[in-house]
């Protein structure tokens, strides 16, 4: 009943959002194109979310996915410009978008050993990195974007239908589920962020899986990159300031406990949509972004009140 | 009782009665009918084996707790006490064997906190007022201290020295001192002896509670003993030697509580050669054969979990070997230990067992989802069964083994942390206080399955603050003191009373 409960407000507010909308704007908003692009617009998002529930279950926090996210878009377009010259193609591109998810990994695989061996706290460590990986993002071209005006296929394409983006994050999301709920390495993510002194005691290697977490963030911020690259056929230096703080606010709409040992995919998958679909409306209702962060930030603080709240009835029941 | 007893120290009357005093919490029966009195100026001590009462008692003092029954008199006078902030102002002070303090804070802050002299602008303090009254409550006891000095930067003695002035400048005329000596090095304790020789002179009376008999003897002047949560015996120290104080501690009868054991000791299974441990312990020495229960005693602060720390990988050994069936093992984490068969089930069920919030089943198998077929990748039906067959056989009490192992009692929990275990297939199973904290039929069948375990031929590792069980269950007793292993007894040789006197009093 418990899990039921934590999930019926974000899933509940996602409903209502979108019966709402459908009675207001059914021309716009009912439109398979409108859906499309609000799916494609979140997996960016949800991609990395997937990394930061995994993160936030260990009792963790990853503060530079926005960053890392610029880097890696950095990395993976320099190096098709630099292959194939001013508008890369073909080999140069997937050199290119290879190269940049590669930074991802070994830009997680950095948190993680800081984090792990000089006995750091996330939130430190991330920290420092989210400003160095900006850093580096300014410097590599002075400041420019590098332009890919070829590089449109993760964008863009579409197979059967659907676009490349969607279908790639429905992938990720299947294979993260799996893997959270039924892996051994799932298994100790809970149990280092429910009692990592306890998870220690019981033989899990803690260090090691830590940064298993952060690398397979890593790995996922960097193919989240390459979507964005591709979107914009440019990689901006500033892509994906403040990032870090929409996607924590999905995971932790989804139900996830910043003290650890608690959360969910399904749970970050609707507090994403639910956030996109919430923009999405406002844009096509005419209302500013700015009410939109204002609704937003209401909606978060909502959530995990009513969370508590269902949490502490449930420890009542049991008592 | 005791307010007849005349002392040389210039007693002033009676600083204390505490009359008719009982305390239950829930179903336990924490201290029945206790009387206790303090003479002015005097040291008394209060002893008695853990569990026997002690910080009850003085927490009922302090306004921690409600007597059910019985009165309090402070220096004549009546008083029932809601909360600790009134014990404080008629002057009853408490200094905890964690002392209290904030760290961050000078020695100075830490006297005043919360009792700030005001400054002169509004919502400000008198910094200067304040260190200038410490330095003056310091010298009027020839105290050494800098009042200035941040807390976190002294040693553990003069920590202590804070928080005796802290208890002065409230103007104490009781002081309780919960276990001084526990974390104080040997140079600082005589100094701490000398302070509460100068205490008692100005009139100031002290309850001390030690484990440390010979502290008791020299120090004190008289001695309460309680044991089950009864006093049983209240005299002036200089009529009672250390003996007599251990027969007082432990005369306890062993009842059929415990299971016969006649089980057959095998070949040696464990060997720990010279074992030693950047904190603490030296020279640990000792074999368990297979079906063997060795027990481990020793007061609070001996090593006994350090002990085990070492041998599972989570403190680094300085030195020292364990030989497991006759192949000596490296372990450098639990996770080696485990892999080599060891077990430990850890005295702080919360901090260092469970992961609460998470399923049982989880909790149970965390240790063996190797060796239980599921290294990579877990089959939750398989798991379920697995935790419920163990389960059943221990007879543990859950709703299903996917209920979150908080709703379990501690009982409960505790046999689950020993399933664990069994699904480990560890050959060496050290276990630290594995019955603290639960029920007595709880305890009951924890003895029951240490000794089945055993009669697999396991080698078991019993580490207990409790004498009693220790006699109940063990075949062989180690005592450690202060880092070092000072006896290893036959159960059936020994007495409770040599065993507490190894653990407690210095050899000469």
């Amino acid at each position: 009943m418990g899990k039921f409960v934590r999930q019926l407000l974000p899933f509940g507010s996602l409903t209502l959002i979108f019966c709402i909308l459908s009675a207001l704007k059914p021309d716009t908003f009912l439109m398979t194109e409108n859906f499309m692009n609000v799916l494609r617009r979140s997996s960016v998002n949800g991609i990395i979310a997937i990394g930061m529930t995994s993160i936030i279950i260990s009792a963790g926090i990853d503060l530079s996915v926005g960053s890392m996210l610029a880097l890696s878009g950095m990395a993976g377009a320099y190096a098709m410009v630099a292959i194939g010259g001013s508008d890369p193609q073909g080999g140069a591109v997937v050199i290119g978008t290879a190269l940049g998810i590669v930074v991802g990994i070994v830009c997680g695989f950095l948190n993680g050993v800081l984090i792990t061996k000089l006995k750091l706290q996330p939130f430190i460590v991330t920290l420092g990195t989210m400003s160095a990986f900006r850093g580096i993002s300014y410097v590599w071209n002075n400041g420019q974007p590098y332009n890919v005006p070829s590089y449109k296929y993760l964008g863009e394409g579409i197979v059967l239908g659907i676009p490349i983006s969607v279908v790639i994050f429905v992938i990720i999301i299947a294979m993260a589920g799996f893997l959270l709920k039924y892996s051994r390495l799932g298994r100790y993510t809970y149990a280092i962020g429910s009692n990592r002194e306890a998870a220690f005691h019981a033989g899990v290697n803690v260090d090691r899986n830590l940064i298993y977490i952060y690398t397979f963030t890593g790995l996922l911020v960097g193919i989240a990159a390459m979507i964005a690259t591709s979107r914009t056929v440019s990689a901006q230096p500033t892509a994906g300031i403040a990032l870090e703080l929409d996607i924590i606010a999905a995971v932790v709409i989804g139900g996830a406990s910043l003290a650890g040992g608690r959360g969910t995919i399904t749970g970050t998958i609707i507090g994403t949509l639910l956030i996109s679909v919430l923009r999405n409306g406002c844009t096509l209702l005419g209302i500013s972004t700015h009410i939109q962060l204002i609704v937003i930030g209401m909606i978060i603080i909502l959530a995990v009140a009513v969370d508590q709240l269902a949490q502490t009835k449930t420890r009542e029941l049991q008592a | 009782m005791t307010s007849t007893v005349e002392s040389d120290c210039g007693g002033t009357g009676v600083a204390l009665r505490m009359t008719g005093i009982s305390k239950s919490f829930g179903p336990v029966q924490a201290l029945s009918d206790v009387s206790f009195t303090v003479r002015g100026g005097t040291v008394h001590a209060l002893v008695g084996e853990n569990g026997a009462g002690k910080s009850t008692l003085v927490k009922i003092l302090a306004g921690v707790y409600r007597p059910d029954k019985g009165s309090i008199e402070i220096h004549e006078k009546l008083y029932a006490f809601d909360k600790p902030e009134q014990a404080l102002a008629i002057g009853v002070s408490m200094i905890y064997q964690d002392l209290d303090l904030a760290e961050h804070l000078t020695v100075a802050e830490n006297v005043f906190l919360g009792n700030e002299p005001a400054g002169f602008l509004p919502f400000t303090v008198d910094y200067k007022a304040m260190v200038e009254r410490t330095a003056e409550l310091a010298e009027s006891f020839n105290f050494d201290i800098d009042p200035a000095a941040v807390v976190s930067e002294l040693s553990t003695g003069d920590c202590q020295v804070a928080a005796i002035i802290k208890a002065l400048a409230r103007k104490a005329s009781i002081i309780v001192m919960d276990e001084p000596t526990s974390s104080l090095a040997e140079t600082e304790v005589e100094r701490l002896f000398e302070i509460v020789r100068r205490l008692r002179k100005s009139g100031i009376s002290i309850i001390y509670i030690s484990h440390r008999l010979e502290e008791i003897i020299g120090l004190a002047d008289d001695v309460t003993v309680l044991r089950d949560g009864r006093v049983v015996h209240s005299e002036s120290v200089t009529k009672l030697d250390i003996a007599q104080i251990i027969h007082y501690m432990v005369g306890r009868e062993l009842t059929e509580f415990f299971p016969a054991r006649d089980v057959k000791l095998g070949d040696v299974r464990v060997v720990v050669n010279n074992l030693s441990s950047d904190s603490r312990i030296r020279d640990i020495s000792f074999d368990i054969r297979s079906g063997e229960i060795v027990g481990m005693a020793g007061l609070v602060g001996a090593g006994r979990t350090e002990v085990a720390r070492a041998i599972f990988g989570v403190d680094k050994k300085a030195s020292g070997s364990i030989v497991l069936d006759n192949a000596e093992l490296s372990v450098n984490s639990p996770a080696d230990a485990i892999s080599n068969g060891i077990a430990f089930l850890t005295e702080d069920r919360k901090r260092t067992g469970l992961c609460l919030g998470l399923a049982c089943s989880w909790n149970v198998t965390i240790a063996s989802l190797g060796l239980l077929g599921m290294k990579r990748i877990i089959n939750p039906a398989r798991e379920n069964k697995i935790t419920a067959d163990v389960g059943a056989q221990l007879s543990i009490k859950w709703l299903s083994p996917q209920a979150p192992v908080d709703s379990l009692s501690g009982g409960n929990q505790q046999k689950l942390l020993i399933a664990r275990w069994l699904l480990a297939k560890s050959k060496f199973m050290i276990f630290d206080e594995p019955t603290r904290g639960i029920d007595v039929g709880a305890k009951k069948e924890v003895y029951s399955l240490l000794n089945r375990l055993a009669e697999e031929g396991k080698a078991i590792l019993f580490i207990s603050s409790e004498l009693p069980e220790l006699f109940g269950i063990t075949d062989r007793i180690l005592v450690m003191r202060r880092g070092r292993l000072v006896g290893n007894l036959r159960t059936g040789d020994t007495t409770q009373e040599e065993v507490m006197h190894l653990a407690a009093v210095e050899a000469n």
